[in-house]
């Protein structure tokens, strides 16, 4: 029973430096409390889900590939656009981002590991557990949830398959696992510093994991709050969104959204905190206004709970309510812009080096600032009414997911891949994973542009003719994203394998306290804390 | 001594993989449960699952606790660590509040906004074309669509057992908190019987809201059922009420636990935490007494 105490005994009494390594076995890994045990296994999962998200999105787009219906069935389609975007926020970036805050931020503070070490397991196993539960209702009687990833009542209530009760506890699930991983970050941060680490003086990945679990912790329980009244909708027989009973279902999209929208940020903020350590290090310059760039992350976190009803312009909201929520999201701009003109002033006359960490860097600020624009045209209310709905919106999305969230991963990971693995990933590999990354995701998202300006609906099988040429381009694009995928898997288990050995500080621009520890890192670093002037 | 130097990092532990089974099972048991009792079905395993599901996670919490409070008691927590946990508890409290936050944030919604224009009010007027005699007000008494939802006779008064309970559970509030100043004090005997009738005003609370519950399914026709006054209604109270009883659970454990000597004067963080999370419940119910039943 009580494993805990007596493996201390074993290992003389605690309060020692616990410099044992690892276990054996796959036991390790089911019972580890070690932050980078549980960081490789979120990355591996998330990596995992990042597979079996873009499978769906293979399907769609081979569906969409010519106009008429081929491949799939129009309820197959659903379940697949519905599953694909689930899998994508919840299963791919989401833990992915944890899995680097679990990696980095205990190195990054100089902490011996993160604050509540089960509690970290705990968060871990639950995503496989969500996950499996909600992927296994999709070879279920009535098949699996179909109605998207946002899920709006009542077609997730009285029209919905059976699946969707086992959705609702996986939703529950995952958002457990959010908040105890939020949780575990914040005490990580606020009390595991080492001495001299002010918080002015943090990494801005630890700042931007800080506002990040903050949001996290906000909005997480939100979510389960309306899936709960979904449940009593559907089993219970309350009236929550029925104006039958004179609840409304409206009510469901606006408490959807007051999740939904701090969401969006909970997938990109930590992608701007490790970009902002990633672009100096390359432009050999220091980060330009660290300051501002703080408040700006707390700037947009603060105004990402005041715009939700910009999803809603359609719905029939009062005149008031539009205007408010158009020039609130629009106010979100501003402190975008000065993120981005802080990475180009960062990078202005910096003697700059592109390996594969840069370059996504690059085309990071690049392209997510493409998906900021055609967020600021989806933000006019008039505006929206053409775009809401349309293809624009899914161009618009994955704009800031794919180059945005999914690039920050990949610059994350290649930056910090000799840390983790004590060898140099194949550069000429990952630059190639880089270029066809950067063309097929372009040549997949651009023309939905175009389409969905045209009129294009989302989330439909079959299309008009004069859609046929871009909607063929944008399906080779995502074919040959998907299939370059399979090379960063290769790249990855080859530096696993082997490879130049790594220096402890492998990049020579690169700054911060996870550069002072050998490359791989050993399993228990900082058992005295690091000093930091 | 530094607290940096002699940080502690558990070692393996096998209660969170048990905690993930514990709920995985729970929620399948339950969902299955549910779908079969929808669908009508004549027979389900799913209440079968659960249970097995629940004495998992009754394990799970036994043991998992059960160790934390020996490595406490044995001293290997730094003052960092009991930090960390407080944070902990601070945050989690706080998601707590956000959850209760999205109920009575529909609370609001529906009585400041949808319900108005479902009468036929304002912007949104329009709503009204779908059932054109219906009259908003709030108690909802009349439902647009009666015969799908019919609507409650009449609802709790705020000055009968609800003014009780707010009483009750303002008086816990005070008695745990002297509990608290006894244990600072070292006076154990006082902490007991403060403690105790902490419980006791908590169960007291349960008791009455059950009897509350009863008046509105057998009298008023008050239910889960009968539109959105019933939905809302017993949404809130009865998320509280299952916050109340788990505080009272918690409690429980901190009595039996100051029984058998347990906690000291400056090392008490598991007494503070439940007593945290009873105040929590305590001003949940202020906010519900006076949105819910009041106003
Ligand atoms: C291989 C790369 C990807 C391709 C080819 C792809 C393709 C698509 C397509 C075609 C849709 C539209 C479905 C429709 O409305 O008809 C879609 C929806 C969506 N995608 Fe992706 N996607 C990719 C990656 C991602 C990633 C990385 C994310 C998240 C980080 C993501 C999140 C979403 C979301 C949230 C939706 C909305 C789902 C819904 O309509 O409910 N996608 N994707
Ligand atoms: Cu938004």
């Amino acid at each position: 029973m009580s494993a805990v105490i007596d493996s201390h005994k074993e290992h003389g009494h605690a309060g020692h430096d616990h410099h044992h390594g690892p276990a054996k076995g796959l036991m390790r890994w089911v019972l580890t409390t070690n932050h980078k045990d549980i960081g490789s296994m979120y990355l591996w999962f998330s990596f995992a889900m990042f597979l079996l998200g873009g499978s769906m999105a293979m399907v769609i787009r081979a569906e969409l590939f010519q106009p008429g219906l081929q491949i799939v069935e129009p309820a197959f389609f659903n379940q697949m656009t519905t599953m694909h975007g689930l899998i994508m926020v919840f299963g791919a970036v989401m833990p992915a981002f944890v899995g680097l805050a679990n990696w980095m931020i205990p190195l990054m503070v100089g902490a011996p590991d993160m604050a509540l070490p089960r509690m970290n397991n705990f968060s871990f196993w639950l995503l496989p557990a969500a996950f499996g539960l909600l992927v296994s209702t999709l070879f279920t009687e009535g098949g699996g949830p179909n109605f998207g990833w946002t899920f709006y009542a009542p077609l997730s209530t009285t029209y919905a398959p059976e699946s969707v009760t086992f959705f609702i506890f996986a939703i529950h699930l995952m958002g457990i696992s959010s908040i105890m991983g939020a949780i575990n970050v914040i005490a990580t941060i606020l009390n595991l510093r080492a001495p001299g680490m002010t918080l002015m003086k943090m990494p801005l990945f630890v700042w931007t994991w800080l506002i990040t679990a903050f949001l996290l912790i906000a909005v997480m329980p939100v979510l389960a709050g309306v899936v709960t009244m979904m449940l009593m909708d559907i089993h219970f027989g309350t009236s929550f969104f029925s104006a039958a009973g004179g609840g409304d279902p409206v009510l469901f999209q606006h408490v959807f959204w007051f999740f939904g929208h701090p969401e969006v940020y909970i997938m990109i903020l930590p992608a701007f905190g490790a970009v902002s350590s990633i672009i100096p290090a390359f432009a050999r310059k220091p980060l330009f206004g660290y300051t501002s760039m703080v408040y700006a992350t707390a700037s947009i976190a603060f105004l990402s709970f005041i715009v939700w009803a910009h999803h809603m312009f359609t719905v029939g909201i009062p005149l008031t309510g539009e205007l408010f929520f158009m020039y609130a999201t629009m106010l979100i701009a501003v402190p975008t812009g000065v993120k981005v003109f802080n990475w180009a002033s960062t990078m202005w006359q910096g003697s700059m080096t592109f390996e594969a960490p840069m370059l996504f860097s690059v085309a990071f600020v690049i392209l997510f600032t493409i998906g900021g624009f055609s967020g600021l045209m989806l933000a006019i209310a008039p505006a929206d009414f053409q775009y809401h709905d349309t293809y624009f919106v899914v161009a618009h999305f994955h704009y800031v997911l794919v180059p945005g969230a999914i690039f920050g991963i990949f610059a994350s990971a290649y930056y910090w891949l000799p840390k983790w693995t004590g060898h140099m990933y194949d550069e000429t590999l990952a630059k190639l994973h880089f270029w066809m990354s950067f063309i097929g995701m372009n040549l997949a998202f651009f023309p939905m542009h175009f389409v969905g300006l045209a009129g294009m609906p989302r989330r439909i099988p079959d299309y008009n003719l004069q859609f046929a040429d871009f909607n063929m381009i944008s399906s080779v694009g995502a074919f040959t994203f998907g299939a370059t995928q399979f090379l960063f898997l290769f790249i990855v288990i080859k530096c696993i394998r082997g490879g130049k050995p790594a220096p402890a500080k492998p990049w020579d621009g690169a700054e911060g306290l996870e550069w002072t520890v050998p490359s791989p890192a050993p399993y228990h670093t900082f058992s005295t804390p690091p000093e930091v002037k | 001594m530094s607290s940096h130097e002699n940080y502690y990092v558990p070692a393996q532990s096998k209660w969170p993989i048990v905690a993930t089974i514990g709920m995985l099972t729970t929620v399948y048991g339950v969902a299955t449960w549910f779908n079969d009792l929808k669908a009508e079905r004549a027979e389900s395993n799913g209440p079968l699952i659960f249970f097995i599901g629940g004495l998992i996670l009754a394990y799970m919490l036994f043991g998992w606790f059960g160790a934390v409070i020996k490595e406490s008691r044995s001293g290997l927590y730094s003052p960092q660590m009991d930090r960390s946990f407080r944070w902990g508890m601070s945050w989690f409290i706080f998601s707590e509040v956000m959850f209760f936050a999205a109920f009575f944030g529909a609370l609001f919604y529906i009585r400041m906004w949808a319900g108005p224009w479902l009468g036929g009010e304002g912007d949104k007027g329009v709503a009204n074309m779908l059932w054109p005699g219906f009259e908003y007000s709030w108690p909802l008494l009349n439902n647009p669509d009666p015969k799908l939802f019919p609507a409650p006779s009449g609802v709790i008064s705020a000055w009968g057992l609800p003014l009780i309970n707010t009483i009750l559970l303002v008086t816990s509030s005070f008695t745990v908190t002297f509990a608290h100043h006894a244990l600072k004090k070292n006076n154990r005997k006082p902490l007991k019987i403060w403690l105790a009738l902490t419980v006791l005003l908590g169960i007291a609370f349960l008791i009455l809201q059950v009897e509350e519950y009863v008046h509105a399914y057998n009298e008023l026709g008050l239910t889960l059922g009968s539109g959105i006054y019933g939905a809302t209604f017993f949404m809130l109270t009865g998320f509280h009420g299952a916050h109340v009883t788990l505080g009272a659970l918690i409690l429980t454990v901190m009595l039996v636990r100051v029984w058998r000597g347990h906690f000291d004067a400056d090392q008490h963080f598991g007494f503070e935490a439940a007593s945290w999370y009873w105040h929590f419940v305590d001003v949940v119910w202020i906010g519900l007494f006076v949105f819910v039943y009041v106003l």
